[in-house]
């Protein structure tokens, strides 16, 4: 299963970027790689909603500018995924929607426009659920994204197609969007690493709203010093988001180099949330975070537990505010100026604004509208909002009170491995519940990352939660960094190393078998 | 279907009529509220063409954000400060979500429950010189809607239209929404008390130079509420908004108009519908709007996309010392600057020519000259047309006719012809006189040739003239005068006349 040492689609996303760097191999050499990787195994993913025929183009421009002798970024020629929820002038921006179909953005997202500006090529848009509601990716309006572990099973969601192509070698590096979990529970399921940034920290601009308050874009890899790069890259103030936190940041590379470097945890206070830890949790989650905490005491942290008492109404307050909030954010979609447009004689503005919206959104983006538009009606705003909105405050003081004591936080960053498609799709409430372990650090703002603690009894990858106070996204990548090396080490390599072969479709080759039973 | 009217003054004789005002205020920002598209409301943008003035935020576009525009925040709280208000330590905006294709969002980002600016008073004089205060509610900041053009139908609503075209370069425009509290005790005032708060408003708008505060042009808007009380009854009436009240004219004639017409049916035993209603300036009536009932749900929160509007006192402070002279106390002293007659200057407060006859004298005219302009010729075709005054032509034109009066380039009666040019659009002053030819006749000989060969056509008249006769001499100068058509100096072509009838 293991591929020649020549495939370029195997190196870590900063392995590449160095041989690209160094002119071992060209931009378009490493594009083609992954563009032929697309080709062989995404009719089986489907992690891609388009692929950039521009791409090679792009590729060849920052080859042309290298050979100039330009000094270019350390990521520049580098491809990378874009989740569909980003507007990108010249390739669709659907957000997963058939509202959106073929709606190509005059602008560009800041976090596009600066990805761009480090001379990183654009492989394609990835696969979401519509509107980046759900947690599996089959809410897609274009149909769902597999697990290269297993294409029975879900890739997570909303951001399963930026998962799936880091976890299947169609990209190195990838960007999602995070609003209750999007981007790390998608990282725990396919074995791969996910950030979401401190709420402010990565500009918003250009990143079509599901709940305002909670969305926050931040990087999908392998490894964690490729999150850390592309961070670097898309992190930062933006005046054209009001949101945006106008501050310095650290260099969160600087710090993932010097977490992999240490091998130490000594002196680092970790704790455990109880409410997050309990019933609910998989077992063999359970087992392998029990592993890891061990991992984390030899290597010289301190792990205790700490209590988060309100956590229990996270996700109640979470499906009142997100509902709410996207209520209004989706409102927006009425065939008037853009999207899709449904319509017959004679019928007045509200007709077609009505027939296009029935049409253009799916069951779950309907359900979700309408909870929302209950939760904000005049008599019930006090009740739902305004409650929610105190939890929100709770959860908050949780957090600091928990972060007086710790330096860190941990949970399995999601109750199980993935599931079976089809096996939630028509039990919301089982599907919400999967986003307990992400929910709370949406709901106050602080920067969590998700990423691998071993294999399931399925054979299927487990994750793990890190959680840091607001501002502190650099303590993610410092421990991250440091915990993925002890694992490492343990493993023989990364956890994604050890995914399955996929059935390639120009070879003709065969599903490889999973690499079954736990990490040890 | 005609409304039924009650006469004004059986009216107010049965009923204590009730107001209630919201003015909107376009700032003249060069930017928008919330985005770096150009304002059309800033004079630099008149007349853009449609949907040039737009970016995605204007559009409403997937993934656009708002940014709070600084300079609509300083303006705001100038004029909070200048209506006497509060100013808020920290306020919030919100969405206020409902369908309608003007509006890109499908929400209006405005202020609920936070305004900029809350609680304070605006005084008022009468023409019978009587003070009366307006008390202010709030001022809060928001974002205005694009602009729809009915097609098709006959009344350009959009009941009946075949089509409706969108402008989004309105969408963004900054607005202030000034709400009074209701006003109690205007009585026979009503009327007057509705244009001259809004005139009141225009002034500070003008003085504080936030806005062109145009009405005709919807700088300035305004809904009237008005709602009627039996005589010695303590409980309120059923209010309507009259809303597309683009005058002061208008703003009084509405309001006496829903005063007739409320009075006339709660007195035949009817009730007053809760709903909106637009004034019509030609027919000069109100016709009903949408019903609106106080369940209209929008479905308010806080917009999460911006941060709380926090400032600071320094700020406050510094706007306040800066404020201009309140519009009372502005009156006092321009009709000592200018020196007017009580009867002069109350012709020009009468006139709403207040501030254009200041922007007149500012542009270099002579206060007199300026008032003459605009009381006289400018009002009367005013009242032709049945417009405001200050719609048909620049202050600075009119200083510039005054000037070519004043240079002796043009007569009186030639400087009202190019005033028609420059009210038909054909340019300034200047412009109209070169282009229409409108020029005094400087040439002596051959204002002496015309003299002469006007008095050789009239001997009769030469004859009573050098008999002493001097008033014979009009029918001369008349002649000469459509001999030169008008291009003369009357006054000298008199002198010639005596002249040449002595010779």
């Amino acid at each position: 299963m293991e591929q020649a040492a020549t495939d370029l689609t195997r190196l870590a996303g900063h392995e590449l970027a160095a041989r690209i760097a160094s002119g071992d191999v060209s931009s378009v050499e490493a594009t083609q790689a992954h563009l032929d990787r697309i080709a062989a195994v995404d009719g089986e993913l489907h992690a891609f909603l388009h692929v950039n025929d521009g791409a090679l183009e792009q590729a060849r421009a920052i080859d042309e500018r290298r050979a100039r002798g330009e000094q270019l970024h350390e990521l520049a020629g580098s491809p990378v995924a874009i989740k569909d929820v980003l507007c990108t002038i010249g390739m669709p921006s659907t957000s997963g929607s058939r509202i959106l179909e073929g709606w190509v953005p005059p602008y560009d997202a800041t976090v596009v426009a600066r990805l761009k500006a480090a001379g990183l090529v654009a492989l394609g848009k990835t696969n979401m659920d519509e509107f980046a509601m759900g947690s599996s990716t089959e809410h897609s309006a274009y149909g769902p994204t597999r697990n290269p572990w297993d294409p029975e099973r879900i890739p997570g969601g909303s951001g399963g197609g930026s998962a799936a192509a880091v976890a299947a070698f169609e990209a190195p590096f990838a960007v999602g969007s995070d609003t209750g979990g999007s981007i790390r529970q998608p990282a725990a399921v396919t074995g791969t690493v996910g950030v979401k940034p401190t709420y402010g920290g990565v500009s918003r601009y250009g990143a079509i709203a599901l709940a305002s308050s909670l969305d926050q874009v931040g990087p999908v890899t392998r490894t964690v010093l490729d999150s850390a790069l592309i961070h670097d890259v898309i992190g930062g103030h933006d005046p054209h988001d009001s949101t945006s936190l106008d501050r310095e940041w650290p260099s969160f590379t600087a710090a993932a180099r010097e977490g992999a470097a240490s091998g130490s945890l000594a002196g680092l206070r970790v704790g455990v949330v109880k409410e997050l830890d309990s019933e609910g949790i998989a077992p063999d989650v359970q087992a392998r975070f029990q592993e890891t905490v061990q991992v984390l005491t030899d290597a010289g942290a301190e792990v205790v537990e700490v209590s988060c008492p309100s956590f229990e109404y996270s996700v109640a307050a979470y499906y009142l505010i997100l509902p709410a909030e996207a209520s209004s954010n989706l409102a927006r979609f009425d065939s008037v100026r853009f999207g899709l447009r449904v319509e017959q004689q004679g019928q007045t503005v509200e007709d077609v604004m009505a027939a296009s919206r029935e049409a253009g959104f799916g069951p779950e983006v309907k359900r979700r509208i309408i909870l929302g538009t209950y939760a904000l009606s005049a008599g019930y705003y006090d009740a739902y909002y305004g409650s929610a909105q105190k939890v929100r405050t709770l959860i908050q003081r949780d957090f600091d009170a928990a972060f007086e004591q710790v330096d860190l936080l941990i949970s399995p960053a999601a109750p199980t491995t993935a599931f079976k498609l089809g096996e939630k799709i028509n039990d919301p409430l089982a599907m919400y519940v999967n986003d307990i372990t992400t929910i709370p650090a949406n709901l106050a703002g602080i920067p969590g990352m998700g990423l691998p603690m071993g294999l399931g009894d399925d054979g299927m990858p487990v994750g793990l939660q890190l959680l840091a106070p607001m501002f502190e996204d650099e303590r993610l990548y410092r421990a991250g960094a440091t915990i993925e090396a002890l694992l490492a080490e343990r493993w023989g390599g990364i956890l994604t190393s050890r995914a399955p072969a996929l059935r390639d479709a120009a070879s003709g080759g065969s599903s490889g078998t999973s690499t079954n039973g736990a990490a040890a | 279907m005609k409304a039924k009217l009650m006469d004004f003054d059986k009216a107010l004789e049965l009923f204590e009529p009730v107001l209630g005002f919201e003015v909107h205020v376009e700032l003249g920002t060069s930017t928008k509220m919330f985005s770096a598209a150009p304002n059309p409301a800033h004079p630099e943008f008149h007349g853009a063409e449609p949907n040039t003035l737009i970016d995605p935020l204007s559009l409403g576009l997937p993934g656009s954000l708002p940014v709070t525009n600084e300079t609509a925040v300083r303006y705001s709280i100038s004029l909070g400060l200048a209506l006497g208000c509060q100013i808020a330590t920290s306020c919030r905006f919100a969405r206020k979500n409902y369908f309608y294709p003007d509006t890109p969002k499908n929400y209006q980002i405005s202020q609920y429950d936070e305004p900029i600016a809350f609680e304070g008073a605006v005084e008022i004089e009468l023409a019978s010189g009587r003070q009366v205060t307006v008390p202010i509610e709030r001022a809060h900041m928001e974002e205005d809607a694009g602009k729809l053009t009915h097609v098709g139908g006959s009344t350009g609503r959009i009941q009946g239209a075949e089509y409706s075209l969108v402008d989004y370069n309105r969408a963004g425009v900054p607005l202030v929404e000034i709400v009074t509290h209701m006003i109690f005790g205007a009585e026979h005032d009503a009327p007057e008390l509705a244009r001259a708060y809004v005139g009141a408003i225009r002034d500070i708008v003008l003085s504080l130079g936030i806005s062109e505060a145009r009405m005709e042009r919807g700088n300035l808007r305004c809904d009237a509420n008005v709602s009627l009380r039996p005589r010695g009854s303590q409980q309120l009436g059923t209010r309507t908004e009259t809303k597309n009240v683009n005058s002061m004219r208008s703003v009084e004639r509405a309001v006496r108009y829903e005063i007739q017409r409320q009075a006339a049916i709660l007195a035949d035993g009817g009730t007053i519908t809760q709903e909106t209603r637009h004034w019509h300036e030609d027919t000069g009536e109100t016709s009903p709007g949408r019903p609106k009932s106080d369940a209209d749900d929008y479905r308010y929160f806080p917009e999460p996309d911006l941060l709380p509007v926090e400032p600071s006192r320094e700020l406050v402070e510094e706007l306040r010392a800066a404020l201009p002279e309140q519009p009372v106390a502005r009156k006092r002293r321009l009709k000592a600057e200018w020196g007017f007659s009580d009867l002069e200057f109350q012709d020009v407060v009468n006139g709403d020519m207040l501030h254009v006859v200041e922007a007149t004298v500012a542009a270099g005219a002579a206060p007199q000259s300026a008032r003459k302009w605009w009381t006289g010729e400018i009002a009367r075709v005013a009242n032709e047309r049945g417009v405001e005054a200050a719609s048909l032509v620049e202050p600075a034109h009119v200083a510039e006719l005054q000037r070519l009066i004043d240079e002796r380039t043009l007569s009186d009666r030639l400087a009202r012809q190019a005033l028609e040019g420059v009210m038909a659009g054909e340019g300034s002053p200047a412009e109209v006189a070169e282009a229409r030819g409108l020029k005094v006749v400087t040439d002596e000989s051959a204002l002496v040739a015309a003299v002469d060969e006007a008095l050789a056509a009239q001997p009769d008249v030469l004859a009573k003239i050098r008999d002493g006769k001097v008033q014979a001499a009009g029918a001369v100068i008349g002649a000469v005068m459509k001999a030169m058509r008008g291009q003369a100096d009357a006054a000298r072509v008199r002198e010639i006349v005596l002249e040449r009838a002595a010779g």
